[in-house]
């Protein structure tokens, strides 16, 4: 019997997205069976054999048992984790566990939203605490820009600060076809641009757009079955603060400290190794938050840390090289587009966005208003 | 008296429909607990009383909702209370955006769509 993380002895073999942007006429869940056909046909495998399902569809709280009967898959290992957006890499974490074990052998991860055809709108899956749904915060973005505006407050970070992060996912969202918003954005646009929620305005926020995602993964010795460049799984941890903003321990420190921490210990590697960054942007602060707290810079330096298009195509460190939520694609919860965007990368397949040579990545989801946070460190073979 | 801990929200509401702002509170460790449970956090602990609150803050952080013309712009705080935890409220009686992180408050308790409402208000 092994303890702890079983590093690299599972990979994604499959991993696709659909439906990217706006799908009229589809149901949610039809995008997520699209999406998962799409990622089990890149592994040559059908619905049928998937006996490990690990699934969070924004409306549907029994999804597990929904999806089992649409592709017809009769699961060993059920998982309807949620955890809000983060709860894909923690999917990741769970699949890689029970893969491990031998409790299944194909495991296929999948999610699906058509909020922006079906209402417009950032679909809420939970509701407003009765301690905070008199005062009326806008949801979830109040309680991000009390965190935005904290952070100012003690390490002077700047709107100009928060804007690099939005005009670097927009630079690498041109270079991706398939990213939603791909027009002009400037730093001035985004410090000018209407305010939600001070200090946010519109262009610290994320899309609302439709969108399905989907990976498979089953043990590394299988996996060379499946995949002409599997896709190593090499640590993978989440960590659970609070719910409401209120109760978070430190408005500018996230759990991503611990996620973090102990996926990079499980993994053997720092953050100076990683080749490239995936991590939940829903607004322009988080980006500010994870790198810190992953440990890409210190605390409070996120903000000059950005500065000078860093974190941008041709910058010494790409973030969220898919556009992000913030210019890719946001669904109602992005965090399985980290995985796939980092599949995508180490895989080589990232088109005109492609980070050269990249053998390390990492992706980090988000879940509820920086309440839950879960990191995935991803590798080629050469990482193993 | 019954324990804070048997009904904590409807006795929260309850005290506040009396127009008084009262803190859970730890008999064994002394600590405040906010928003009311049927145990401390951590400690499991159920000896919870119910104590006045000092009704003293501080903004610990603030935002502006800005709304669409006719809705008028408002302001969503954190107040650090002086007792410990941490809620989220609003700021009376001050322009939403010139709520600063830092500003001294107090409590109070207001009506609101026909239901018992805590607000704070700059202290003097």
């Amino acid at each position: 019997m092994t303890r702890g993380f079983p590093r690299g002895r599972t990979a994604v073999v499959g991993a696709a997205t659909f439906g990217v942007g706006k799908s009229p006429g589809f149901e949610a869940i039809d995008l997520a069976a699209h999406a998962s056909l799409l990622a089990l046909a890149e592994a040559g495998l059908r619905p049928a054999d998937v006996d490990g399902l690990f699934i969070a569809q924004p409306q549907d709280t029994l999804a597990g048992l929904t999806f089992s009967e649409y592709l017809g898959i009769r699961p060993t290992i059920t998982d309807n984790n949620r955890s809000g957006g983060s709860a894909f890499l923690l999917h990741l974490e769970h699949a890689a566990l029970a893969l491990d074990a031998g409790l299944c052998e194909v495991a296929l991860i999948a999610y699906g939203s058509n909020q922006a055809t079906a209402s417009g709108q950032l679909v809420q899956t939970s509701r407003p605490s009765s301690y905070e749904a008199p005062y009326r915060p806008m949801r979830p973005i109040s309680s991000y820009a009390l965190a935005a505006a904290r952070h100012m407050h003690q390490y002077g970070t700047t709107k100009r600060q928060l804007a690099e992060v939005a005009v670097a996912a927009r630079r690498w969202a041109q270079l991706n076809p398939e990213a939603v918003a791909r027009d002009e954005l400037t730093l001035d646009m985004v410090v000018n641009a209407r305010m939600v929620s001070d200090p946010l305005g519109t262009r610290d926020c994320c899309l609302v757009t439709d969108g399905a995602a989907a990976i498979v993964m089953t043990r590394a010795d299988r996996a060379p079955d499946h995949a002409r460049v599997p896709v190593y799984l090499l640590g993978a941890a989440a960590a659970v603060t609070h719910a409401d903003i209120a109760a978070m321990p430190d408005l500018t420190v996230t759990g991503a400290v611990q996620s973090g921490a102990r996926a990079f210990a499980q993994a053997g590697v720092k953050p100076a190794d990683i080749d490239v960054v995936q991590v939940y942007d829903a607004f322009t602060i988080n980006t500010l938050l994870f790198l810190e707290d992953l440990g890409f810079c210190a605390k409070g330096e996120g903000g000059a840390f950005v500065e000078g298009g860093r974190i941008a195509p041709g910058g010494a460190l790409p973030v969220n090289t898919s556009g992000g939520g913030l210019s890719y694609c946001h669904p109602g919860m992005f965090g399985l587009f980290t995985i796939v965007e980092s599949v995508r990368q180490l895989r080589g397949a990232a088109g005109l966005r492609q980070v050269p040579g990249a053998r390390l990545a990492l992706a980090h989801g988000n879940g509820g208003v920086l309440s839950s946070q879960a990191t995935a460190i991803l590798g080629t073979s050469a990482a193993l | 008296m019954e324990p804070a801990a048997l009904h904590p929200d409807a006795d929260h509401r309850r005290y506040l429909t009396e127009g008084r702002f009262m803190l859970q509170r730890s008999r064994s460790d002394g600590a405040f607990v906010f928003p009311p449970r049927v145990a401390q956090p951590g400690s499991g602990a159920t000896d919870l009383e119910w104590t006045p609150a000092s009704g003293l803050g501080t903004v610990h952080s603030t935002t502006v909702v800005r709304c669409k013309p006719p809705a008028v712009d408002y302001n969503v705080a954190l107040i650090d209370l002086d007792e410990g935890p941490r809620l989220m409220s609003r700021i009376d009686g001050v322009a939403p955006a010139d709520v600063r992180i830092g500003m001294r408050v107090r409590a109070r308790v207001t009506i609101e769509n026909d239901a018992p409402l805590l607000v704070f208000e700059q202290l003097a």
